[in-house]
């Protein structure tokens, strides 16, 4: 089967700066990928570079959520799909919310916990909760695969990994960045370590053990072993 | 959710929407209906008059930039000197009020005030803008002042007050922020000083209103060029080491002047402005006088001015809305340049000379003073506004087009836009007073013709309501978002 992307030697150089070195990777649809390493190892730029060439194609929940505070998290996320809909609607339902996608979105955030919340502005919600309304928008856009970058970084592992699994089965391929090496091992079958703009490994999830990650992590080189 | 709840949670919506309701209460109490029934044909006029400008008197088109200039000059030189000795006493309550009341009073006002005992002389052109740009001087440079770390001068002179510490710790902190205020401030000025031409001055307004009322837009268009490239042009001949000179000139091309008589002035301030019963002592019958004209003119004329600021408020931010996206490159991308330069024209122009023209295309009414107020103050904020737009941080994925507008820029830049325009409020209503010069029924209109009447006793009781009404409006705005004044001062002056 061919790939979703492929990336032979890619670099990414930002005002001088090296970011991402020679990465070649390829996600073949129905993959779930787990993107590990430390804060600034790229992971984002990688992110953003497969979204790139994704475009319409993928979900994005970026690490900022990019939420617009003054609007209700019913808003939210339904702006996940304004590009589907004739622009009037939209202004419409800025005001009056559709029946249709309303209903739609009470269904997607019941099990997100977020259905008492939807007439709240998200000025007003905690981190946690604002992390499951940039979730549920991402999960609204309905496509084929699933971007996020440590979207459940605000939540308890217990939680977040549930919320993981909800967006693996509602997409056919999901690549997301995390911070938390137990849920990358517990959650998806592959995983790729990046560090300092590098590939430093790309193994099934399987071949993986939770103290060869953590070494990973403190700088070692434990996950040759 | 409880109502009340959901309202609680949006409160700039809900105070947006209060603002609305009230302006929409006011409109009926307005004349705002159209005079003249076909304004496109006089546009069009004025349209072809910007396209070819025309001036058969090179001689006093020169003389009349040359006033305007040496107006402003002189004005800011010695409104500089008043307010920097006046901000180091802003801490004491007298300068404060003194300060509050005389830039509570219009330029055009000090001007009219003026004009009764200097007649139509430099010295009242002057006057006119220092005296009002000396209270605002004094409180911002205060602002600045205070804004400063005080640690540098307690180390050079601990515990005392002295000038040469002042000049080498505060006022060498401060000194970029007072240089970059200072020259929006001139730039206000300039207006200011072309602006008292409509009340006779020898400024480049005197022979504004007269081209526009002759229907001769070709010379008015060419004054208003002028204008405009003596204000864009700014930033480059307003050099720093060049201004002593300019000060230098300015104070020989100058008018002139007729000596002053103090015993004009004298008559003027004892017995003028004091209506005919407190001058013979009559205090019941000057109490009687006073309520007479408080309910009689006063208070409706202020009803009337509140009442078309109002309207004018909600017109701006209905301007700003839609306008300032034209100016953003998120919106329009390259095609804001041209946004951008659209914009600053509107605001540079002076709300009573659009006034004016609106005037001339839909006749005397309220309706070209709402137009002039939403358009220059909406202009103004949009170019802000816009500014903001193009910094907001937007997800990869984000919307485009009607899209974008709606869910994303409006929603975020909201608040921001809204507090803009309520401390542009305060300044609308100012100017909805003075709009009163050119025939609205605002507090400018009795102000006016008191003094046509000759009726100093009322016109002196007419200010003062203004300048009352004003610094109510200044307390209210004040309250709304008091860092905000600064910024957009600093701001305006950019574009």
């Amino acid at each position: 089967m061919s790939a979703l992307v492929e990336l032979q030697g890619f670099t990414l150089e930002r005002g001088g700066q090296c970011i991402l070195r020679d990465i070649s990777l390829a996600i073949a649809p129905g993959e779930k990928l787990a993107l590990v390493g430390p804060s600034g190892a790229g992971k984002s730029s990688l992110l953003g570079e497969i979204h790139r060439r994704l475009g319409e194609a993928a979900a994005l929940c970026p690490q900022q959520l990019g939420l617009v505070d003054a609007l209700s998290v019913y808003h939210n996320i339904y702006m996940a799909q304004l590009q589907r809909r004739n622009s009037l609607l939209n202004l419409w339902n800025l005001f009056f919310p559709l029946a249709g996608p309303l209903r739609e979105v009470e269904e997607l955030s019941q099990p997100l916990g977020l259905a008492a919340l939807l007439r709240r502005p998200v000025a007003g919600l905690s981190g946690g909760e604002r992390q499951r309304v940039a979730l549920a928008r991402a999960c609204y856009a309905q496509r084929e695969t699933f971007l996020g970058d440590e979207p459940v970084s605000s939540l308890d592992p217990e939680q977040g990994g549930e919320l993981l699994d909800r967006v693996n089965a509602a997409h056919r391929t999901a690549v997301v960045a995390l911070h938390n090496p137990a849920l990358a091992l517990a959650h998806f079958d592959r995983v790729i370590g990046l560090r300092g703009g590098e590939l430093a490994f790309d193994r099934p999830a399987a071949s993986l053990t939770a103290a060869q990650l953590a070494d990973f992590y403190r700088g070692g080189s434990g996950w040759q072993a | 959710m409880s109502l009340t709840g959901f309202w609680r949670e949006r409160p700039n919506l809900s105070r947006a929407l209060l603002f609305a309701a009230l302006a929409l209460v006011s409109l009926p109490f307005l004349d705002i209906e159209l005079h003249r029934p076909d304004p496109w044909q006089e546009l069009g006029r004025i349209g072809l008059g910007l396209l070819q400008p025309r001036w058969d008197d090179a001689a006093s088109l020169a003389q009349a930039v040359l006033y305007t200039l040496a107006f402003a000059f002189c004005a800011v030189t010695l409104a500089v000197a008043a307010g920097g000795v006046l901000a180091l006493f802003y801490h004491r309550w007298p300068v404060r009020v003194a300060c509050a009341a005389t830039r509570a009073v219009h330029e055009l006002f000090w001007g009219l005030l003026f004009m009764q005992f200097f007649g139509l002389s430099a010295l009242t052109g002057v006057l006119a803008i220092a005296l009002p740009f000396s209270g605002i001087f004094a409180r911002v440079f205060a602002d600045i002042f205070a804004e400063q770390s005080t640690l540098p001068r307690q180390v050079i002179a601990p515990g005392r007050v002295s000038l040469s510490a002042l000049c080498y710790t505060t006022l060498a902190q401060a000194w970029p922020q007072l240089t970059s205020y200072l020259r929006y401030r001139f730039e206000c000025a300039l207006r200011s000083s072309a602006i008292l031409g409509f009340i006779g001055l020898p400024t480049v307004g005197f022979h504004l209103e007269s081209a526009f009322r002759q229907g001769d837009y070709a010379e008015a268009a060419c004054l208003l060029w002028v204008f405009y490239v003596m204000i864009a042009t700014l930033r480059w001949w307003l050099d720093r080491r060049l201004i002593p000179l300019y000060c230098l000139i300015a104070f020989f091309v100058l008018p002139p002047s007729p000596p002053v008589s103090v015993s004009l002035l004298g008559e003027f301030v004892t017995r003028d402005i004091w209506p005919l019963a407190l001058r013979e002592g009559d205090y019941i019958g000057a109490l009687a006088w006073y309520a007479q004209e408080v309910t009689r003119v006063v208070l409706p004329a202020a009803a009337y001015t509140v009442m078309l600021s109002l309207v004018a408020l909600a017109a701006a931010g209905v301007v700003v809305l839609f306008l300032f996206p034209i100016a953003s490159r998120v919106c329009v991308g390259r095609l804001a340049i041209a946004g951008h330069a659209l914009l600053v024209f509107v605001r540079s122009t002076p709300e009573l000379l659009l006034a004016f023209v609106f005037l001339l295309l839909v006749g005397p009414s309220a309706l070209p003073a709402i137009l002039a107020l939403a358009i220059h103050n909406g202009g103004l904020v949009s170019y802000l506004t816009a500014r903001e737009a193009d910094r907001l941080p937007l997800r990869a994925d984000h919307a485009h087009g009607i899209n974008l507008w709606a869910y994303e820029l409006v929603p975020r830049l909201f608040p921001r836009m809204f507090a803009l325009l309520l401390y542009r409020w305060e300044v609308m209503m100012r100017e909805s007073a003075i709009l009163g010069i050119l025939g609205v029924a605002t507090l400018g209109f009795y102000v006016d013709s008191a003094f046509a009447q000759f009726r100093m006793d009322r016109a002196f009781l007419l200010i003062a309501a203004t300048a009352l009404l004003n610094i109510a409006a200044d307390a209210v705005s004040q309250r709304v978002n008091r860092g905000l004044r600064f910024e957009a001062d600093a701001l305006a002056r950019d574009c």
